[in-house]
């Protein structure tokens, strides 16, 4: 079954000025449900762009959007988000800082949407036994430290934390923005584990960009390479398990036909060769 | 000299004050604190409440011109809103806009007079003066109490709903509220209209409090809310939600007493709004002024060590 279909995706930002930027120049795309695909590609080709255009953070100029057999191209994003989760870089921008962890996690369920969710119902004893035993399997501490407020927390935990919230109602698709990249090596890890069985446990829909091109082919079921806006190459299978990190460098520069212009893709090279 | 000051009866009419006050004050606390938004339309909707708890209650209905008052306070705080939710009008703007629009509503609900008097009208206060007689002169400040306590007990619960906690977050980290699927237009309207029937019901009491109403009652209303909720901030404390919302009360109270001393110290009423904005200005930099202290105090030892 299809989850996400994209139909020619275009978005152009300041048309007519000297900052004229075409963003998304006809993306296309279909994910079935449970497909876990990441995302690879210089600076400014797209792929943050895209994420936007699917969370509703601006309308596309053209082209349509389908999620779970819905028709959301004019959606608004508060009403996207009740079936998308959306986890950024900055592990500041998923949570409110000045609320506690238990007020966090009781924003985040409102999402379930059922009656026992009505606007004026106040935070249950039941809801709270599932936040605890939600945080537990972070393996922080956090279970015990519903009560603080979210500011206290480390970067890493929020971002666990905020993965979580993205995920305690299962949403139909998950885009996960480079979420690991402002972290500690040891916490990325962390945060990328936990990230790998939840997303396998509940069978998410799952995008994720990434500049670590072992990344890239290691997670998932399929990568997407972007450039200028357009998504220039797609493997999955077979083709992907053969592929190695300079395979797909290699196909990189075929695609975008100019040579890889992102200092993290080299390092991420580098790194991988020692 | 200092047993006149502290008369029983300088607290008594600073904690009438203070508890009529103190709704503008919680007001301000759920739009400024809460919802992170300078909210000007303050003054206007402060005088709104008066004039239309004036008009209401010259018909006879004391009570009911509270419940007007706070009816027009919300279709003012709507407004408000809604300029700044579907029509792109920055916050600030939005608040000023209303409030110079609301100078002309305020005259045309007072009948295109600057003053209206409740002189020979019942008020709140004149049936709680029956009705409470057994209290003897306290009688306005069991009411008053007893208003500002609903609202604080109100308040305090309101944002321990689920709603409540949407708002907090809108104020703490708005683009977390829309990916948890809450729509921040929805709770920025909630909050201002409730912020506005707070002021407007802080502006009816006042009303009936003073037997009068003026065109221009609520200038300056704003900064002395502000400066009272300040003051709680820094005296009282904001670690949890009960705390903060108390500090709000004992702020406005404390903010009226300190006018009274000064009234007493024959301060000419006229110098009021500006001792109100050295108050406001001196709370508001106190912790800067604290973090530069600490710093001097700091590099003069180091200098002093260096010395020896």
């Amino acid at each position: 079954m299809e989850m996400l279909e994209l139909q020619n995706l275009h978005k152009t930002f300041n048309p007519g000025t000297v900052n004229e930027k075409v963003a998304l120049n006809g993306v296309s795309l279909k994910m079935e449900a449970g497909d876990f695909a990441t995302i690879v590609g210089s600076n400014g080709a797209g792929k943050s762009t895209l994420f936007n255009a699917i969370t509703g953070g601006f309308i596309a100029d053209e082209g349509s959007i389908e999620l779970g057999g819905q028709d959301i191209t004019f959606a608004p994003e508060f009403e996207r988000s009740r079936v998308i989760g959306h986890l950024f870089q900055d592990p500041l921008k998923g949570t409110a800082p000045n609320m506690t962890i238990e007020e966090n996690l009781a924003l985040a369920y409102l999402r379930a949407g059922t009656a026992p969710h009505a606007i004026f119902s106040r935070i249950s004893r039941k809801d709270k036994e599932l936040f605890r035993e939600k945080l537990a399997l972070l393996d922080m501490g956090l279970e015990d430290r519903m009560k603080q407020p979210v500011g206290l927390l480390s970067g890493g935990q929020r971002q666990a934390l905020t993965l979580l919230m993205a995920t305690l109602v299962t949403p139909k698709l998950l885009l996960l923005d480079e979420h690991t990249a402002a972290l500690d090596p040891a916490t990325a890890e962390k945060v990328l584990e936990l990230t790998k069985s939840i997303v396998a446990e509940k069978k998410i829909t799952c995008l994720m960009v990434t500049h670590n091109m072992h990344q890239a082919l290691e997670l998932g079921n399929r990568t997407l390479m972007m450039d200028a806006g357009r998504i220039v190459f797609d493997v999955k299978g077979e083709e992907r398990r053969k592929m190695t990190v300079d395979d797909l460098l290699e196909k990189f520069r075929e695609n975008a036909g100019k040579a890889l212009d992102n200092d993290r893709i080299l390092l991420s090279k580098v790194e991988k060769n020692n | 000299m200092l047993a006149s000051i502290f008369s029983l009866n300088v607290i008594q009419t600073a904690l009438e004050l203070g508890c009529i006050y103190a709704l503008v004050a919680l007001a301000l606390f759920l739009s400024y604190s809460i919802l992170n938004i300078a909210d000007l339309s303050t003054d206007g909707c402060f005088t709104l409440g008066c004039a239309v708890a004036c008009q209401v209650a010259l018909t006879g209905h004391p009570f009911l011109a509270l419940v007007a008052a706070m009816a027009a306070g919300v279709c003012s705080g709507f407004v408000t809103a809604f300029l700044q939710t579907r029509l792109g009008v920055e916050s600030i703007m939005a608040g000023i806009i209303v409030n110079t629009g609301l100078y002309t509503i305020n005259l045309a609900v007072m009948g295109f007079s600057s003053t209206l008097s409740l002189v020979k009208t019942d008020t709140v206060f004149s049936l709680a003066k029956t009705a409470l007689a057994f209290t003897g002169g306290w009688y306005k400040l069991m009411l008053t109490a007893a208003v500002i306590a609903l609202a604080c007990v109100g308040m305090v619960g309101f944002l321990g709903t689920r709603l409540g906690l949407s708002i907090r977050a809108t104020g703490d980290n708005a683009a977390m509220v829309r990916a948890s699927s809450i729509n921040p237009a929805f709770t920025i309207t909630v909050g201002l209209c409730i912020s506005g029937a707070l002021t407007a019901l802080s502006g009816g009491l006042l009303a009936q409090y003073q037997k009068s109403s003026d065109i221009n009652v609520g200038t300056g209303m704003v900064t002395i809310a502000l400066a009272s909720l300040i003051i709680g901030e820094t005296l009282v404390g904001k670690r949890t939600m009960v705390r903060r919302v108390l500090g709000v009360v004992f702020g406005s109270c404390l903010y009226r007493f300190i006018v009274a001393v000064a009234l007493r110290f024959n301060v000419p009423a006229a110098a009021m709004k500006l001792v109100s904005a050295l108050i406001v200005a001196i709370a508001i930099s106190m912790p800067a002024i604290q973090n530069r202290l600490a710093f001097e105090k700091r590099k003069r030892a180091a200098q002093k060590k260096e010395a020896v």
